[in-house]
């Protein structure tokens, strides 16, 4: 794992999402209203929507574009819509969030 | 010989560890106790009953000097140390130097005071020590206005003990609902409604700025401009481990003194306990968790093996009346199950999360009897799977039958009662179906049952499934969403009638089954509670679909499209240089719509707020083309141009969008102002249109040209402008009333009808009352979005949170 600090939890308001920019794309990283965070790819498998423009409820969040909706654990979607998106440790630490960046940094130093 | 033991800090943890060291071997160590206040070890924990004159300072003493005689600690209270020579091995305090072999810290924490102007004004407490309550029980005595800043355990308890003795009190508190760290929403929602109804005033969501007064305080100033008069204002705002000793003498200590799970700090000669440490990343404010640090530093003083192990703690506000219990973690998760219970007319609310068949969070509220044993059951991790379909009504029902609640509606007796709020009986009820009413409405016209607060619907529908059966079709009305069984109109309906004024309120008092709502329900509940309690609520983003919380138009990319107003479909040679120069510096792709404005397409969101503020510059404001509101007025050129133009139709259009712009409504609502018959603003097929006659002005509604297109219908014919304006304001606002969220005004005519639209909007006091109303929304909503979001702040939100691109993986 490569932890990385990636910002202090209040920037991101709960039931709420921001973006982590990588070589590998972007990561929508959520804050839930229990203030947990997860990481999960910043791409709807339907049609390449923003998860992290979507609304968040409990562990879930809605895609912006069509309604698919995502477990933000797991990253499966929900109901009658099948895909799953990839997902990232994250953690709190005094109030900071922490982002296991190990599949998200370029390979190898250039 | 006996070793010498130095103790800084004379609280409960060190009390507890000095307990357990006597106890087990009174012979190990000749201890000195040095402590900052002049007293030995008292229960902090009770400050709040001495404040509230529940109990005196004497009740709360857990060590009094002959506890400390008896066994031979050397004490010396009100000397502050003042360093800790690690090389001596020596505590130096009011120029006395004390050796030692052993070291413990245990200095607590200090009260956090927010960084405000005016914090150092005379009136200005914490809440942490006896000193403290001495001089608010002083302010007390006085009577008058106090603030509490910080609605957490303390703050509340400080906040009902005041109130108690007679000062009026107000809690300013920053986030959304009080007690977060250990309530839910709902749960904070129904604490908040009973210390209001102790007469207790509650600021969420609010900063305070400062404190205000000349040689005391006198007020206080929120970022709000709300001001708050305060003849004491305690802050409680939280702790922060008092770690100054600590740091001097080059400890390692991060938020606090970084201790193992043996309680020793980064010299192994020197522990420390309590609330001044830091164990694995973690803070202490519970004091469950500090007796066992106690306990692990005593066994390890005397060398016996001990490691500290955090533990699950529960918390319970010392608030007479107020029932509130919360253990464990109770947030969603994969794999978790929530079991919510609400009885909205008695105000009790309970959540348990399961995870698997374990029990590993709970919140109540109002009846926390059952606290313990689900306390229990989550520490023992006990397997519920045999009694989850009754668990969450407590060991009471454990055991008996899961219950069917048909069976339990058709066992109840003639005499119970169905609906609290008209007070029918089972017995009048049963009395109307067996006379043949076959309808929840037949039932509700001729015994008023669920005429009102409206939450015995279900009853009745299971009394007339009882009583009916298969003749009983349960009405195909359509719940807002799989989060409760209520339509939008029923909703709707009672957060009117029973003045409920935040989304924990709506979702407690009308039983909501999820926690927090879902992307269909929060987003109508949002517009509902903005539009009908202007003043009360306050808009939640996090509640707002993507455009409108961005305040721009999403694109299939993930870009954004900009779109600044033309008042009537006017513009100037300034604003379209300052669109152009925004299109080149942004790259943007530019159309002009439908609706007379120009679109900038193409945007990135990070740049939204910088385009905001060169159109701002311009004297452009947002066009809301991304809003459920009004969105453009179009309009011909009228009698300024046109040589058919029977009155000013553009002026007209200018001022309406003047009028309403801003204003959120059920779904978007389009204008149209033609200036004469020949109708070149495409009038009648708006959501309201006008067209101007020699006579006066036409005003239709109800037109559509989207998914389906239809002429409006006539609404009235007016003579002048103004009582145009007037009516079409009105009908805005009756809308925004009565609509159902995402209904677009055809839909609404079609449901309630043209006629009744026209006989409210007809009584000339209605309509002025309907005016009224909706210029008092303006005063809140009413307010350019990009102009407010072009600060600095903005501009970071709107950004990436990191950029780990550069970043190269070893």
């Amino acid at each position: 794992m490569t932890w990385i600090d990636i910002g202090a939890l209040d920037d991101i308001p709960a039931r709420g999402a921001r973006v982590v920019k990588t070589a590998q794309g972007c990561v929508a990283v959520f804050r839930t209203q229990d203030d947990r965070v997860f990481a999960l790819d910043d791409r709807c498998p339907h049609k390449g929507g923003q998860l992290s423009e979507g609304l968040v409820h409990g562990h879930r969040v809605t895609c912006p574009l069509h309604n698919w909706v995502f477990d933000l654990e797991t990253g499966q979607a929900q109901g009658a819509d099948e895909g799953q998106v990839a997902t990232f440790a994250a953690r709190i630490e005094g109030g900071r969030i922490w982002l296991d960046a190990a599949r998200l940094l370029r390979r190898g130093a250039a | 010989m006996a070793r010498k033991l130095v103790v800084i800090g004379a609280g409960m943890a060190s009390g507890r560890m000095l307990e357990h060291l006597t106890e087990t071997a009174p012979e190990a160590f000749d201890i000195t106790l040095l402590n900052a206040e002049a007293r030995g070890n008292y229960n902090r924990i009770m400050l709040s009953p001495v404040l509230a004159g529940d109990k005196t300072y004497d009740q709360i003493v857990t060590h009094d000097d002959a506890w400390y005689a008896a066994r031979s600690i050397a004490c010396r209270f009100g000397a502050p140390v003042t360093r800790i020579d690690r090389a001596a091995k020596t505590v130096i305090s009011g120029g006395q130097t004390t050796p030692y072999d052993k070291l413990v810290i245990a200095t607590g924490s200090a009260p956090f005071i927010i960084p405000v102007p005016g914090r150092e004004l005379p009136g200005v407490v914490s809440f942490r020590d006896l000193d403290d309550v001495g001089t608010m029980q002083a302010a007390a005595a006085r009577g008058g206005a106090a603030v509490v800043i910080g609605g957490g355990l303390l703050g509340l308890e400080a906040a009902a003990a005041l109130a108690a003795q007679g000062m009026q009190v107000s809690v300013i508190h920053l986030m959304g609902h009080l007690m977060e760290r250990q309530l839910d929403p709902a749960a904070g929602y129904l604490l908040q409604k009973e210390l209001e109804g102790r007469g207790i005033t509650i600021h969420c969501r609010g900063a305070t700025k400062a404190i205000l007064g000349a040689d005391r305080a006198e007020a206080v100033l929120l970022e709000d401009g709300t001001i708050y008069p305060a003849d004491l204002v305690v802050m409680a705002v939280g702790i922060r481990p008092e770690t100054r000793l600590a740091v001097d003498a080059h400890l390692e200590v991060e938020r606090g003194i970084v201790v193992s799970d043996q309680m020793v700090t980064s010299d192994p000669d020197i522990l420390a306990v309590g609330e001044c440490t830091e164990h694995q990343g973690q803070l202490f404010g519970l004091v469950a968790p500090l007796y066992d640090q106690a306990q692990v530093a005593a066994q390890v003083l005397l060398a016996e093996p001990a490691a500290f192990r955090r533990r699950q703690t529960a918390t319970k506000l010392k608030v007479t009346g107020c029932d509130l219990f919360s253990a464990g973690d109770f947030a969603d998760g994969e794999g978790r199950e929530e079991i919510v219970f609400r009885d909205p007319a008695r105000g009790i609310y309970k959540r348990l999360v399961l995870q698997g068949d374990r029990l590993i969070g709970a919140v109540m509220y109002g009846d926390t009897a059952d606290g313990n044993w689900f306390f229990g059951l989550m520490k023992e991790s006990a397997d519920l799977s045999d009694m989850r379909e009754t668990l969450i009504f407590g060991p009471a029902f454990q055991g008996g039958a899961p219950a069917d609640p048909m069976a339990a509606v058709a066992a109840l007796p003639d005499d119970a009662e169905i609906c609290g709020c008209n007070g029918v009986n089972k017995g009048r009820i049963m009395a109307a179906i067996q006379g043949g009413a076959g309808t929840l409405e037949a039932v509700r016209a001729c015994t008023k049952a669920s005429g009102s607060c409206g939450t015995c619907s279900g009853l009745v529908e299971q009394l007339m499934a009882a009583t009916l059966g298969e003749a009983f079709a349960a009405p195909a009305a359509r719940p807002i969403c799989g989060c409760t069984e209520l339509t939008h109109e029923d909703v709707r309906r009672l957060i009117k009638a029973r003045a409920l004024k935040s989304m924990p309120a709506v979702m407690q008092e009308l039983g909501w089954k999820t926690s927090c709502g879902c992307h269909v329900c929060r987003p109508a509940l949002n517009f509902y509670l903005l539009a009908d309690w202007p003043l009360d609520y306050r808009d939640d983003p996090q509640s707002r679909l993507v455009n409108e919380r961005n305040h721009a138009n999403i694109q299939k990319d993930g870009t954004y499209s900009v779109m600044p107003r033309m008042w009537g479909g006017m513009t100037n040679p300034e604003e379209l240089r300052a669109i152009a120069d925004a299109a080149e510096k942004f790259g943007a792709a530019v159309k002009v719509t439908g609706g007379q404005r120009i679109d900038l397409l193409g945007i990135a969101k990070a740049d939204l707020p910088e385009i905001w503020a060169d159109l701002n510059a311009a004297g452009m404001v947002s066009g809301h083309a991304y809003s459920k509101g009004l969105r453009t007025v179009k309009t011909c050129v009228g009698s300024d141009w046109c040589r058919f133009g029977t009155q000013d139709s553009t002026g007209l259009g200018i001022t309406l969008e003047k009028r309403l712009w801003g204003a959120w409504t059920p779904h978007k609502v389009k204008l149209g102002v033609s200036g004469c018959p020949r109708n070149c603003a495409e009038a009648t097929c708006k959501d309201i249109g006008v067209v101007c006659v020699d006579s006066g002005y036409q005003i239709g509604v109800g037109g559509a040209a989207g998914m389906d297109v239809k002429q409006t219908e006539r609404l009235v014919d007016v003579a002048s402008e103004q009582e145009a304006i007037d009516w079409i304001v009105a009908f805005v606002q009756l809308y925004r009333e009565h609509g159902k969220y995402l209904d677009r005004p055809y839909k609404w005519v079609a449901k309630v009808g043209l006629g009744w639209v026209q006989e409210v909007l007809a009584d000339d006091r209605r309509r002025a009352e309907l005016v009224a109303r909706f210029d008092l929304s303006q005063t809140i909503y009413q307010k350019d979005p990009w102009a407010a979001r072009t600060d600095a702040a903005t501009r970071r939100a709107w950004s990436p949170l990191a950029d780990l691109t550069r970043e190269a993986a070893e």
